[in-house]
């Protein structure tokens, strides 16, 4: 009787709703946490960021277009097949190195369904109408900012890549994620999971590479309007702020260190990567 | 260029046109109906213990659909232990997150299952499918997904004010909307971490029983949720007995106040949304035919049975001629008959009795000297049904533009300037709703400032969503359901005193 | 914003003259102005709900089989490619008059529509048909040529024979505002086209607004014209059914405060059976049956007929068919 030969797996980009190769055709070993290759990730290229940033800018102004029930709806829908993939996701976690992976699986796709569940209160809870001194009504709106840059965690790849990716998307806002260089696995699965679901391709884009080379590219793009620098390595943090000044980035980081901890999850991160627009019209017969 | 004979075409036959929409039913295999059903109590059906059972018919057939329990007092007794136990052993101090997926299970189940209940709400109620189709199920779906997000966030929504559930709810729905009620009120209820006891309307019992099969599947914890059928004495019961700490009720003024005496002295907490005689009122410079759209659907949408209808069309004279002919043109379109045929607009009325009542208010009206105008329509033989029908030459001392009717019948009224049309809107001990119509933002914003009405539609009409608060002022009732404001209902809080 | 007092006014005179007289009644390009002004307010969100609704209205058999026969009876068969030949012509008229040579059930459509220097091969192919040619004319599709060559082109295509000619608003004085020269320039095409059928296109797709729409509607049907046409076809949006709904409206309104029936000819993208009939049920709900026949209605087309050809046999069969059964022309 022989062994039954495996089909291995190709990690590649993930950029507008498709899985292409990097243009630059490099890929790079990700090993596991005993040395062995896992596989080998595509290693994007400064186009390839562009070609993300584009398919991102895209799609901005039809997800942000969707009710806020309906991106809701779309993003519970992400976590039943998250929760349809956790066999998947807690390998990829082991092989990282995390220590209980169920735990970790488990506080990700909450955390998910958590978001989802933001999508039509951030509104209600964060927006206002205010008493001016006139006979006008004045309210203020949160609306999503746009397109948002995201340097995901080293660590954690799991919870602290939705932790960062979740609260962004349900505004409205499109991304392009720069996935842990170290353990890209469980982000190019996540991106598996949300090509077969019904985020429209684009929403979010993924790409595996060395984070120090891509940085600099992100927070120097003129058509991205914020970023997530939670990832950054701290020697780069004054560049890439410096970078993002060009165009008046808004910076913006994870507030708690630890994903696992309560501070962790807030709406606050959600309008962090909001603006408020305030409308006034006479009241008058 | 030579001029070149125009040959004359042989002009066609003029063909009659053959066009009527032949009836598209939807077809009722879908539901599969029991003869006889149980009570919902502490997650099982069961046997009343009253031994008593009443039929549920039919209203476009006169039909009965199936035999239904009857809740006595130890009925209602049992069901309150057993949501008594529920919260305080399997559903209080679970985490806010995991109560949510419960809520986010129920939800995805009423949209897998949505034709089927909706199929069921028209044969049980009379509401048109086309309405139970596309109204009352996806904002029934969509409302306990709005609040199983709220489920685990509570504290965003009272900072500070440490929420927490009430115990035990009890809930007694109307027959105008039975499942989009009962979604209503079990969604913040359960959110909010309370357990519920939910009677609905005597006439339309089964789609809440079919959500009590739903609830099974989703393995909602047992006793969290209980349904008792039965009339208006089950209903007595459980708003009045003694473990219930909070009571919400969807219904006429004059139970209401019933409700409010019965309760009085006993610290239980209490929301009412009750009736209305909401004022419709069109200005001149109004957008004239979709104001026309929103004027039928405000009073002929589910047979004018909704407690926030605009009952009374208030019109800016110069647009009344114009506004008229439009009106009597689109009531000759309305199609009345078979509630299940996807085509028809108008469906049964609800009961026998609520047709009586429609009669006879309408009968005074023609007595006070109003001016009555029905479109011709042939309606079945079989059944409760009432043509849609308009008033004109009334005022605001007739019954007709007083009381309020619940059935397919507008009274329209006349007004001169936006300050009268604010008067006689508020001119009503009640307060549900109001909707202006006019092409003038700043007009929109003053008139919606100054309507004593819980709910304004600005160049629209019905329209409701899980995030926007809904109730009335005065005696349309008080507490508002939907939105942040619905959650308030059902939650306790630090610094309040009993 | 409207004032249906003043309106109802200025209509009621003009419905007045006409009773009195035997030709169509003439506004000044004064009173087309102000009427501009005044037309009915829209309200973009309604109108779309109204459409939708109605789209969602369910045809079974005997009305679809009617319904599908009317569709075809109120089709113009349309070319107009700048690569369009007398071969290409000479088919299309043969699919006009007889669309599914194997069945000859089928009514012959309305009209075929095409450009002006085909109008010659069109007329002989139809002659001793009831099938009318309609001839696009007046700069078609910009509608921006000269004034005095553009009329010229209307007076040629009556003289070649055409039945029926389609001209376009002239959008860049509409939309500059300028109601009053682009009513002008309307009624002198009326005059040229003398008896003829006359369609106005509007450009829907280019109006902006469905205020701008009903206001379009208004001015050209004061300005005499025999229909109200959507789209040109060469842009998108062509046809939609809030567009087409909202025309309705008016044309209905025109009706109630002057007494003549203008029509309505929905054109672009109509590709499916399904569309087809979307389109004649808000005919039905907003004007009534008497709109429901080729004088009133039309649907400008080329791939919808053999759609419908399909949808006529699946009744009839109850089998869903294929395209290779049914002749390209």
């Amino acid at each position: 009787m022989t062994e039954r030969v495996p089909v291995r797996r190709t990690a590649k980009l993930f950029i507008g709703g498709e899985f292409p190769r990097s243009e630059s055709g490099r890929s790079y070993e990700i090993f596991g946490e005993d040395g062995r290759v896992l596989a080998w990730a595509a290693r994007a290229s400064r186009k390839d960021l562009r070609e993300a940033v584009r398919a991102a800018r895209a799609a901005q102004p039809g997800w942000a277009a969707k009710t806020a029930y309906n991106r809701g709806q779309i993003l519970y829908r992400v976590a039943e097949l998250m929760e349809g993939r956790r066999a998947q996701f807690e390998a990829e976690l082991a092989d990282a190195g995390a220590a209980d992976q169920a735990w970790g699986v488990n506080a990700a796709i909450d955390r998910w369904v958590w978001y989802a569940g933001w999508c039509d209160k951030v509104h209600q809870v964060l927006g206002a109408t205010n008493p001016v001194a006139g006979p006008y009504f004045n309210f203020t709106i949160p609306e999503p900012t746009g397109m948002v840059g995201i340097v995901a965690p080293p660590d954690q790849p799991l919870l602290g890549l939705v932790s960062r990716l979740a609260p962004a998307i349900v505004s409205g806002n499109t991304a392009v994620v720069l996935a842990s260089e170290r353990a890209p696995l469980p982000a190019v699965s996540l991106a598996e999971v949300l090509a077969t679901s019904d985020v429209p391709g684009g929403v979010v884009n993924v790409l595996t590479g060395f984070t120090k080379e891509l940085v600099p590219w992100l927070a120097g793009h003129m058509d991205v309007n914020a970023i997530d620098v939670t990832g950054v390595p701290e020697d780069m943090r004054a560049e890439v702020e410096s970078l993002s000044a060009e165009n008046v980035k808004r910076v913006t980081r994870a507030k708690a260190a630890d994903p696992f901890s309560p501070e962790a999850q807030s709406p606050y991160e959600i309008t962090a990567l909001m603006e408020f627009k305030t409308v006034w019209h006479p009241m008058g017969a | 260029m030579a001029k070149i004979e125009r040959q004359e075409p042989q002009a066609p036959e003029r063909r009659e046109p053959v066009w009527e929409y032949a009836t598209a039913p939807e077809s009722t295999d879908i539901v599969r109906l029991e003869d006889r059903y149980g009570l919902f109590v502490g997650g099982e059906f069961v046997e009343p213990k009253s031994g008593r059972y009443f039929e549920t018919i039919n209203p476009a057939t006169e039909e009965t659909l199936a035999e239904v329990a009857e809740a006595g007092p130890e009925d209602v007794d049992l069901a309150v232990s057993a949501a008594r136990e529920a919260h305080e052993r399997r559903w209080r101090d679970l985490p806010g997150t995991e109560r949510a997926k419960y809520l986010f299970r129920i939800a995805r189940m009423l949209q897998e299952r949505a034709r089927e209940f909706a199929v069921l709400e028209t044969m049980d109620g009379g509401k048109p499918i086309k309405e139970s189709r596309d109204v009352d199920l996806p904002l029934a779906a969509a409302h306990f997904f709005y609040y199983a997000g709220w489920a685990d966030k509570l504290e965003y929504a009272f900072p500070h004010r440490r929420p927490r559930p009430l115990g035990v709810a009890g809930q007694v729905i109307p027959w105008n909307f039975p499942l989009l009620m009962a979604a209503w009120k079990l969604a913040p209820a359960l959110a909010t971490g309370n357990a519920a006891v939910l009677k609905p309307a005597e006439t339309t019992p089964l789609t809440a029983l079919l959500l009590g099969q739903v609830i099974q599947e989703a393995e909602l914890p047992p006793g969290v949720v209980n349904i008792v059928t039965g009339a208006g004495e089950t209903g007595s019961n459980v708003v009045t007995h003694p473990d219930v700490n909070k009571v919400a009720f969807t219904g006429s003024t004059e139970v209401g106040k019933i409700i409010r005496r019965a309760l009085a002295g006993t610290g239980k907490r209490l929301t009412l949304e009750l009736g209305g005689k909401a004022a419709n009122i069109v200005f001149e410079d109004a957008p004239l035919d979709q104001a026309v759209e929103g004027v039928v659907n405000g009073i002929f949408f589910n047979q004018g049975h909704v407690c926030c209808a605009g009952s009374r069309l208030l019109v800016q004279e110069p647009a009344f001629e114009p506004l008229l002919d439009k009106l009597k043109d689109r009531l000759q379109t309305l199609r009345v008959g078979n509630p299940l045929d996807k085509n028809t607009d108008i469906g049964a009325i609800n009961s026998r009795q609520q047709l009586q009542k429609i009669e006879e208010l309408v009968a005074s009206g023609v007595e006070e000297g109003a001016e009555m105008y029905q479109p011709e329509c042939v309606l079945p033989e079989r059944g409760f049904w009432f043509r849609p029908t308009l008033f004109t030459n009334v005022s605001q001392s007739h019954r007709i533009a007083r009381e309020e009717i619940f059935g397919p019948v507008l009274s329209i009224l006349t007004f001169r300037t936006p300050a009268e049309a604010v008067e006689k809107a508020n001119n009503t001990p009640y307060g549900l709703s109001a909707g202006v119509w006019t092409d003038k933002g700043s007009r929109i914003l003053w008139m919606a400032e100054r309507m004593k009405a819980g709910v304004v539609w600005a160049n629209t009409f019905n329209r409701f969503d899980p995030t926007s608060p809904f109730g009335g002022y005065k005696e349309s009732g008080f507490g508002r359901e939907g939105g942040l404001h619905g959650l308030e209902p059902y939650l306790d809080f630090d610094g309040d005193s009993e | 914003m409207a004032f249906p007092a003043e309106k109802a006014e200025l209509m009621s005179q003009a419905a007045e003259i006409e009773r009195r007289s035997t030709t169509p009644v003439r506004f000044s390009a004064k009173e087309a102005a102000r009427l501009v002004a005044r037309t009915t307010a829209v309200d973009a969100v309604g109108l779309e709900e109204r459409a939708a609704s109605l789209a969602k209205r369910s045809i079974k058999r005997e009305s679809k089989l009617w319904a599908l026969d009317l569709a075809i009876r109120c089709m113009d068969l349309t070319t107009l490619e700048g690569s369009d030949t007398p071969g290409k012509i000479v088919a299309m008229c043969a699919k006009a008059v007889r669309p599914n040579p194997i069945d000859s059930s089928i009514p012959s459509v309305a009209a075929v529509c095409l450009y002006p220097h085909l109008v010659p091969v069109a007329v002989g192919q139809l002659k001793g048909t009831s099938v009318k040619v309609a001839s696009v004319a007046g700069g078609f599709p910009s509608g921006l040529g000269p004034l005095d060559s553009r009329l010229r082109e209307v007076r040629e295509v009556v003289e070649l024979g055409a039945h029926e000619v389609d001209i376009v608003l002239n959008r860049s004085l509409f939309l500059g505002g300028r109601y009053a020269q682009a009513f002008e320039e309307l009624v002198a095409a009326r005059e040229a086209a003398g008896d003829t059928h006359l369609k106005v296109i509007l450009e829907t797709g280019e109006l902006g607004s469905y205020d701008r729409i009903r206001q379009a509607s208004v001015l050209a049907m004061a300005a005499g014209a025999d229909f109200i046409k959507t789209s040109t076809g060469k842009i998108t949006p062509a046809a939609t059914l809030p567009a087409a709904l909202c025309m309705m409206e008016a044309a209905r309104e025109f009706f109630h405060e002057t007494g003549r029936r203008v029509g309505v000819k929905v054109a672009g993208g109509i590709r499916q059976s399904k569309q087809a009939i979307q389109y004649l049920v808000l005919v039905y709900e907003t004007l009534g049956a008497e709109w429901m026949t080729p004088d009133l209605f039309r649907i400008g087309a080329s791939t919808l007929l053999n759609d419908v050809l399909m949808q006529i046999d699946k009744e009839r069969t109850g089998r869903y068919q294929g395209p290779d059964y049914f002749t390209i022309d």
